[in-house]
């Protein structure tokens, strides 16, 4: 069960999407988030489609790992594009009681759809090809201009390395923790809403005491040796662009400002 | 209760690049009454495998039959199964989460739908195998008891729900010596008053020596020797060559033996150690 989420999981392939530079991959991720929303209609969507198929095919994560991960948000969007067929008014195809599909509302709905997966697969694309520690390595180098106005750029990514450092683990423990009780005899799966989140206690109890356990022993090692936060750190791998980096900034802004102003 | 592993096989993250198989075309026999020694390195498959044996994991071949039931059948009760398999997880004080230390070890009982009355008396009996005094602790809330206790309670809440076989992963690692020796003897009384099926998970040759009748050694997934527990300890080469040891006091014995003193080789217990060599030095005395 808990094996389906993928995000902010790496997928090593070591294809060149792997090597571009973390900061190169952040703000082509922001350029195509842009664009998802600047973009409005189903003609665009489909260069856009076609423009993230091929980055998947250029970092070699096969298709089928992707829309795995898709799967655990099959609900929200189901529940997007049918919330506006039945929501916006317009011309009505189906009327079911007191609700009716509408022309309008089904074409705004499956748009926010379409929208809502590429968003998620161009976001999970640059986890898949990006190791965690990387990306925040990146974050970092591109909120240092931002420390001037006072934003803690250093504490801030600490922060997210720990967090994403830590999300493997805490699903590794839920899983011990979960199959734990099941060997007592709990029952996640079945039963009412309310009886299932009541099941959830033996679960959430010894998973805080130990997240707690496991902040407290992580801030004393790091006390233990010497970390004063980010002044005049030092880091073993610098970042570094390359001419692919160049390149592929180039090719993505260029790609979506013909897209928005065409 | 007998216990019966046919070709089990089970591959962790399928098509991903981590893909594992931690374990490959298993076989396993156990019967009823047994305590089984389980030892291996680090990721030979000893956890993956237990938790097979209650239905945790489900395998990707393969057939586990407890007692003369399929546990791999889709239309298997698994409550039924958590009932006759116990397991312990390793640390399980971790598992910990009710407000008082007999709500806690009710849990496994309740779950499985028994009167309050016959909860009442499974709790006091576990409390009492583990030696943890009922009155005084039953309204004490397990987070402030001590590391050593706290694990009692836990395995408390696993035999609380009277299982014919029970598996223990490492029950005693990160213990001081003197919990470890409580723990354990609470094991062999509990094993010799119950008939029960017991499956011991250890790094510690000494206890494993010590308690058990037969041992099956996992190496890469696959089992690589089983047999009765001084037999095996017999194959120390074997055993070291997969980073494995003997206890102690067999490699001693084995070290005399190999200087042509005739000293037998599969002694497992400093006590027949001990018996071995004053006979020996009276026979040599009477020669």
């Amino acid at each position: 069960m808990l094996k389906d989420i993928t995000i902010g999981q790496h997928y090593p392939t070591g294809s060149v999407v792997h090597k571009l530079d973390p900061r190169t991959k952040i703000i082509a991720v922001f350029v195509f988030i842009i664009t998802l929303f600047l973009v409005d209609n189903f003609m665009a969507y489909g260069f856009v489609a076609v423009f993230v198929l091929l980055c998947i095919m250029i970092s070699k994560i096969p298709m089928k790992y992707i829309i795995k991960g898709l799967k655990p948000l099959t609900f929200i969007i189901l529940f997007t594009l049918m919330i506006n067929s039945f929501m916006i008014a317009g011309e009505i195809i189906i009327s079911i009681g007191p609700l009716s599909i509408t022309k309008e509302g089904l074409y705004q709905g499956s748009f926010m759809a379409v929208r809502l997966i590429m968003l998620v697969i161009g976001t999970s694309l640059l986890t898949l090809t990006t190791s965690p520690i990387t990306l925040t390595d990146g974050i970092e180098s591109l909120l240092n201009p931002l420390k001037k106005i006072g934003v803690p750029a250093h504490e801030l990514a600490m922060m997210m390395t720990i967090a994403l450092r830590f999300i493997p683990t805490l699903l590794e423990e839920t899983d011990k923790i979960m199959k734990a009780q099941m060997a007592r005899g709990a029952d996640f799966e079945s039963g009412s809403l309310i009886k299932r989140s009541k099941s959830l206690v033996p679960l959430l109890v010894p998973l805080f005491t130990s997240a707690f356990r496991r902040a407290d022993d992580l801030a004393m090692a790091m006390e233990a040796r010497c970390y004063r936060g980010g002044e005049g750190r030092t880091r073993m791998k610098q970042l570094k662009y390359y001419k692919r980096d160049f390149v592929a900034i180039v090719i993505v802004v260029s790609m979506f400002a013909i897209l928005y102003f065409s | 209760m007998s216990i019966t592993i046919e070709n089990l096989t089970h591959i962790y993250n399928e098509g991903s690049p981590y893909q594992t198989n931690a374990l490959e075309d298993v076989n396993i026999e156990i019967k009823s009454g047994e305590f089984i020694g389980l030892i291996g390195h680090t990721g030979s498959g000893k956890s993956t495998l237990i938790q097979h044996i209650n239905g945790l994991l489900k395998p990707d071949k393969g057939k586990i039959i407890v007692e003369g039931m399929d546990i791999t059948r889709k239309d298997v009760k698994m409550t039924q199964v958590r009932k006759k398999v116990g397991l312990v997880f390793q640390y399980p004080e971790h598992q910990l989460f009710e407000e008082t230390v007999y709500k806690d070890i009710a849990f496994g009982p309740k779950n499985v739908g028994l009167d309050s009355e016959e909860i009442d008396n499974r709790v006091k009996e576990a409390m009492n195998l583990v030696k943890l005094p009922f009155e005084e602790l039953k309204e004490r809330s397990p987070f402030e008891l001590s590391g050593g206790q706290q694990r009692r309670v836990a395995i408390a809440g696993v035999l609380a729900m009277k299982p014919d076989i029970l598996i223990l992963d490492e029950p005693t690692a990160g213990l001081d010596p003197r919990g470890r020796d409580e723990i354990f003897e609470q094991i062999r009384l509990l094993h010799q008053k119950y008939k029960n099926t017991i499956i011991l998970v250890s790094h510690s040759m000494e206890d494993i020596a010590k308690l058990t009748d037969r041992i099956i050694v996992m190496h890469e997934g696959k089992v690589l020797l089983t047999g009765e527990t001084k037999a095996v300890f017999r194959e120390s080469k074997r055993l070291e060559a997969i980073g494995l040891g003997v206890p102690q006091i067999t490699k001693l014995m084995g070290i005399l033996a190999d200087k042509n003193i005739p000293l037998a080789r599969d002694i497992l217990t400093v006590e027949d150690a001990k018996i071995e060599i004053l006979k020996w030095l009276r026979g040599k005395k009477n020669a």
